[in-house]
Parts: C-alpha cells; sequence; structure tokens
C-alpha cells in the first residue's frame, strides 16, 4: 500500500511542478503589473505545497516550519504589492 | 513508525486526497495560463489553491498523526491562514485592476479631449 502513497507524492510533486511553470511563464508574459502580482501569489503557494511534499517524503516536520514561513510573508508581499498598484504607495502617511 | 509501515486506511485516503489537490492546483495554474483577460484570469487560481492547499493539508495531517500514532494538527494553522488570506489578496488586486483601468479610461478621455 505505501507503494500508492509513493506514487502518489510522486505526483503531485509533478503536479506543483508544472503549475509553477505555469505561473512563472504568466510572471514572465504577463501583459499588465496586476497579472504578474497574480502570477507571483500562485507561485508562492505552489512553492509552499512543493516544500510540504519534500516533508512527508522525508517524514520530518522542518519543512512545515519553512512553509509556514512561506505562507505567511507571501502574503504580506502580495498584499504589499496589491496596495502599491491601488494607491501608488504602500505605507501611507 | 515509519512511512512504509503505515496502515492502509491512511495511506489510501492520504494519497486520493494528495492526487486531487494536486490536481485541483495543476488546473488553477493551467486557468490562470490560459484564460482570455484579467477578470478571468483571477478566480481559477484563488478557486484551484484554496481547495488545493485543503486537500494537500489535510493528507499531510492525517500522515503525521499516523508516524506520530497521536492526533497531529499542526497543519491546520497553514489551512487557517491560507483560506483566510486568499480571498483577501484576491479582492484588492481586482480592486486595484478596476483602479487602474478605469485611470487609463480617464487618461484616454482627456487626451481625446485635448
Amino acid at each position: 500500500m505505501t507503494d500508492f502513497l509513493d506514487f502518489a507524492v510522486n505526483f503531485a510533486q509533478l503536479c506543483f511542478a508544472l503549475a509553477m511553470t505555469c505561473a512563472a511563464i504568466r510572471l514572465l508574459r504577463g501583459p499588465a503589473a496586476q497579472d504578474r502580482v497574480l502570477a507571483l501569489d500562485t507561485f508562492y503557494i505552489n512553492g509552499m505545497l512543493t516544500l510540504l511534499m519534500l516533508g512527508i517524503r522525508s517524514s520530518t516536520t522542518v519543512y512545515f516550519d519553512m512553509a509556514l514561513l512561506i505562507a505567511l510573508f507571501g502574503f504580506v508581499g502580495s498584499i504589499a504589492l496589491a496596495k502599491f498598484l491601488l494607491r501608488g504607495e504602500v505605507i501611507e502617511p | 513508525m515509519t512511512i512504509a509501515d503505515l496502515p492502509w486506511w491512511i495511506t489510501l485516503p492520504a494519497g486520493l486526497l494528495l492526487i486531487v489537490g494536486a490536481l485541483l492546483t495543476l488546473v488553477g495554474s493551467i486557468g490562470m495560463l490560459r484564460l482570455s483577460h484579467f477578470y478571468a484570469r483571477m478566480h481559477p487560481p484563488s478557486m484551484g489553491n484554496t481547495l488545493g492547499t485543503g486537500c494537500v493539508l489535510l493528507a499531510s495531517m492525517l500522515i503525521s498523526s499516523g508516524l506520530a500514532s497521536r492526533p497531529v494538527i499542526h497543519e491546520i494553522l497553514i489551512t487557517v491562514f491560507i483560506v483566510t488570506t486568499s480571498p483577501m489578496t484576491a479582492m484588492l488586486l481586482m480592486r486595484a485592476a478596476v483602479h487602474r483601468s478605469g485611470a487609463r479610461a480617464q487618461r484616454q478621455l482627456v487626451m481625446r479631449q485635448d
């Protein structure tokens, strides 16, 4: 039965790598700035899920902390970029 | 307990959840790449990311609970965080896009009046 779990983890890693490729293509091509911010948002979530897959595969909890940090700081970065696009500055006086 | 001797009632649902979550995330990212304009590109990643992250983290919770032989639910932190922050990011980006397209239309109008 553990072969099935191995297959699932490999398949999920492949899917996340393909999804990161899609996000990277949109990040490079994206016609407007908001497309690039959206692509970056998708990119960091896929990277976080890839780290979780590594954590399942090596059965440690170190990768969980990294995934939590990536989720936190990626959210802060996306909000800052969206705020910049909305107002022209991030921290208003 | 290592990952090789997990019982089948943990590995079967965990593997199915992993596959479903990975496919959902992939479909969301492909939708973001393929759809035609920004407002259509907005919704596949936020939907796919939320659902896919939920499925993958549920599988991760199952596996780490099986490995530790007790309920380990600290992955629920990431789930709660993603579920609360993904709509906020989507909403702010959407407002920024509406604002920017409105500003561009106004500029064109002014240029036309000149």
